[in-house]
């Protein structure tokens, strides 16, 4: 059976060849980056490679960094730590932000029409209260709107607040420095990049305060995250990083700018969520016609191209996103939105099979409409 | 392909004899290299297979969750488990904090005591003090000198307000087993949860969660040669066993442990325990007669050497010994050739002494001078024969220059000896 054409990169993307490799050699050696023997510094070395790796990328220090199980687990890391302090995060966060914030008692940062934190929100939010723990994600994964973060760590610095960061759909796509996004914390996840999945990090820029375990145990990543560390995965991590090439992302949104105007040519009706503003490369949310956005991905999958409605998620049941709704359309236009994210092994011909394949889907509505 | 020694004919040197390729791994209880057949089984899913498993809407997203299933499947049936009691988790760290705190998080307004063990990993022990400072009450029970614990101590700490009771499979250092059934037997009739962190023990011994009366059980992939980075916590459904989760957000693994699953380790966990499942009697065989040809060999050759935990209620590829009168550090260096671990804290990562093996009343001179050898799948006879000729002579060295053994030699009781202040 012919594989399917892939476009569903913000769920998952595939291992890069570096990155597979790299975890490959990993684990075909054996070791524990805890023993102390010729094995273990072999073990030890992959990790601290693959850090230095990270730290480069990102213009943060190795001993800031923390690797985890992935992005959840990083956002679990960072809201444990929160001490005293309140929580504010923005309406669209990914749910391990979200979930557990609201849980938490945490009040939500509006979004405009176009998917953007409202920064005149976050500094009415932050006018009184206790110091609070700001999080508002890099880049959204749904719309792929990218956030004025830089601006939020301005304002949350100014009213004694710290700023968390998911850049989980960032990292590989855009450019991301953490000085110049001004975060006290970011999250990174491996599998949305080319690295596997099962790894992600903490990161904690040199003002932030020192981040207490949330898995106690060993005492490894500086007693920050107990367990004996993911070596090949983190090494895929590392090479995953040093394989990213910057070039890709002006090709990556040719096409999804390509997509876009051959969809909203043949129906001006299409809505583009986030489409005036500033987006990752790659990702097109978008709302049509009155199919549900399950039916649509079903009938796109059964013609070779898999795709996602909203963000993949575990329950199996789909509900509305609450990425959407925040943005301030109904819920019926929300049950309609669907995501197409690209990644570097898309090509010019996936976007002509999805235009044909969209075509051969909605053709029969046509159809009984001229008879 | 596997940089161990995996091969079942071992290299000569140039005498021709059968010489094993050296540095020889011997530190099974730290980790494992991962069986060639379960890299095998993770690479499609690496770039073939790399769906998301939670997504539902296209063939990738079933591909991998097929294949998290089947993998689920295969650990569940280790354990005689149902495998919709079968959480994965990032390690065995994790399912230990996980089913500590999460079980007292849950029963915290009507149980607040917990019972461990001494000698428990330190991932259980610093939930455990975590959970203290929470406010929890927490007993450590104290092992006996061959490392198991006193049943009617047990029986004795149990109280109304205990929620649950831990007490590790298969010790990492000393490799004893616990008497699983007899607790579990405890455990129930008290109504109290009984943990048990096998991740030493999956795989290497029998289990059975209905027959141990076992309500949670963590397992690790790293120490039955499947990959790091992985884990599972057992968590019972009939009757059920509740706990709160410690990563909240996608909902995943029913709401116990939110986040992406990693498809190929997840995989790699699932084949590890199918091999293990088949080959485990077979294989205890084989490392239960290198174990005990490596005892005997350096009982035979070196006097003054004492194992440190029971020997009969142990599992077959750990050996745990003390050498008297040498220097702990000068035998480490001694045996560049092998990698083991040492009970002497200038030779460990975590540079402590072992907690362990002064747990079971071993002296501290003692502690100090043990190596933990772990024998494992790929350790052949050859290796266990020049392990055993490089032991033996770098502890004939180290006790020829030791002036405390050639005390002990002539008859002097060292114990005995007042040492001048100097």
């Amino acid at each position: 059976m012919q594989r399917a054409i892939y476009m569903d990169w913000n769920a998952t993307a595939p291992v890069h060849p570096a990155a597979r490799a790299a975890m490959l050699a990993a684990l075909e050696d054996c070791g524990n980056p805890s023993s102390v023997h010729g094995f273990g510094r072999r073990a030890r070395k992959r990790v601290e490679e693959a850090r230095s790796a990270l730290a480069a990328l990102l213009g943060a220090k190795v001993e800031n960094i923390v690797f985890t199980a992935g992005g959840t687990e990083a956002n679990a890391l960072m809201l444990a730590n929160r001490g005293e302090r309140r929580l504010i995060v923005s309406a669209i966060e990914h749910d391990s932000i979200l979930k557990p914030a609201l849980a938490a008692g945490a009040t939500t940062i509006d979004v405009d029409r176009n998917g953007v934190v409202e920064l005149d929100h976050l500094k009415a939010l932050l006018a009184e209260g206790r110091p609070a723990l700001v999080s508002v994600m890099l880049a959204n994964n749904e719309t792929g709107v990218i956030q004025p973060v830089a601006e939020a760590a301005e304002i949350a610095h100014a009213h004694g607040a710290l700023l968390h960061v998911d850049a989980a759909q960032a990292v590989g796509r855009v450019p991301v420095a953490l000085d110049a996004l001004g975060a006290d914390f970011l999250t990174v996840s491996g599998h949305k990049f080319g690295a596997p999945q099962g790894v992600g990090a903490l990161i904690a820029a040199k003002a932030a305060p020192q981040i207490a375990p949330l898995l106690q145990g060993g005492g490894q990543e500086r007693n920050r995250r107990a367990g004996t560390e993911n070596v090949a995965a983190i090494a895929g991590f590392g090479a995953a990083v040093a394989a990213l090439e910057p070039a890709e992302a002006g090709q990556i949104s040719s096409l999804r700018d390509a997509l876009e105007q051959r969809l909203t040519a043949a129906d001006p009706s299409i809505i583009v969520f986030g489409g005036a503003t500033r987006r990752l490369p790659n990702t097109l949310c978008f709302a049509s016609g009155e199919k549900s956005a399950e039916t649509l991905v079903m009938a796109l999958d059964l013609a070779g191209i898999a795709i996602s409605a909203g963000s993949a998620c575990s329950s199996g049941k789909v509900k509305p996103s609450h990425v959407v709704t925040a943005m301030g359309f109904d819920r019926d236009v929300a049950s309609r939105a669907i995501r197409v994210s690209l990644g570097r092994d898309n090509t010019a011909g996936d976007i002509e099979a999805f235009c044909s394949a969209w075509q051969r889907i909605h053709a029969p509505r046509q159809m009984t409409a001229a008879a | 392909m596997n940089t161990m020694n995996t091969q079942t004919t071992t290299p000569t040197n140039g005498n021709g004899e059968n010489r094993p390729r050296l540095p020889i791994y011997l530190d099974y209880q730290a980790t494992t290299p991962c069986d060639p057949r379960v890299v095998e089984a993770m690479l499609p899913y690496f770039t073939q297979h790399f769906g998301n498993p939670h997504s539902r809407n296209h063939a990738y997203g079933w591909e991998a969750e097929e294949a998290v299933e089947k993998a689920r499947k295969q650990i569940a049936d280790l354990i005689g488990a149902d495998e919709k009691e079968i959480i994965f988790t990032s390690g065995a760290t994790e399912s230990n904090n996980l089913a500590l705190k999460g079980v007292a998080h849950f029963q915290k307004d009507r149980k607040d005591h917990i019972i461990t063990v001494a000698t428990e990993h330190k991932c259980v022990l610093d939930s455990c003090r975590h959970l203290e400072l929470e406010g929890f009450k927490v007993t450590y029970l104290p092992v006996q000198q061959n490392g198991l614990i006193d049943l009617e101590q047990l029986k004795a700490a149990i109280t109304d307000r205990t929620a649950i009771v831990s007490v590790m499979a298969v010790n990492n250092e000393i490799g004893v087993i616990q008497p699983l059934a007899e607790i579990g037997e405890i455990c129930r009739a008290r109504k109290v949860y009984f943990h048990t962190d096998a991740a030493q023990a999956a795989g290497k011994i029998p289990l059975d969660v209905d027959a141990m009366k076992i309500d949670l059980m963590s397992i690790s992939g790293h120490k039955i040669y499947g990959p790091k980075g992985i884990g599972a916590l057992y968590v019972r459904r009939k009757p059920r066993v509740r706990l709160e989760a410690l990563i909240h957000g996608g909902g995943q693994e029913r709401g116990f442990r939110s986040g992406t699953l990693p498809t190929p380790l997840c995989v790699g966990l699932g084949e590890a325990c199918a091999i293990a499942h088949r080959e485990m009697g077979q294989e205890a065989e084989r490392l239960k007669t290198l174990r005990d040809r490596m005892y005997k060999a350096l009982k035979e050759k070196l006097p003054d050497i004492f194992l440190n935990g029971d020997l009969d209620k142990r599992i077959p590829g750990n050996l745990n010994v003390s050498f008297a009168y040498v220097e702990g550090e000068g035998l480490m260096m001694g045996i560049k050739e092998l990698a083991v671990s040492s009970g002497s804290a200038c030779t460990s990562a975590s540079l402590e002494p072992s907690y362990v093996l002064r747990a079971l009343g071993v002296e501290e001179e003692l502690a100090h001078t043990s190596l933990r050898i772990g024998l494992g799948r790929f350790t052949t006879e050859s290796e266990v024969d020049f392990a055993v000729e490089h032991i033996v002579q770098a502890v004939n060295r180290l006790r020829e220059m030791s002036p405390l053994w050639e005390m002990a030699q002539e008859g002097i009781d060292i114990k005995s000896i007042q040492w001048a202040e100097h």
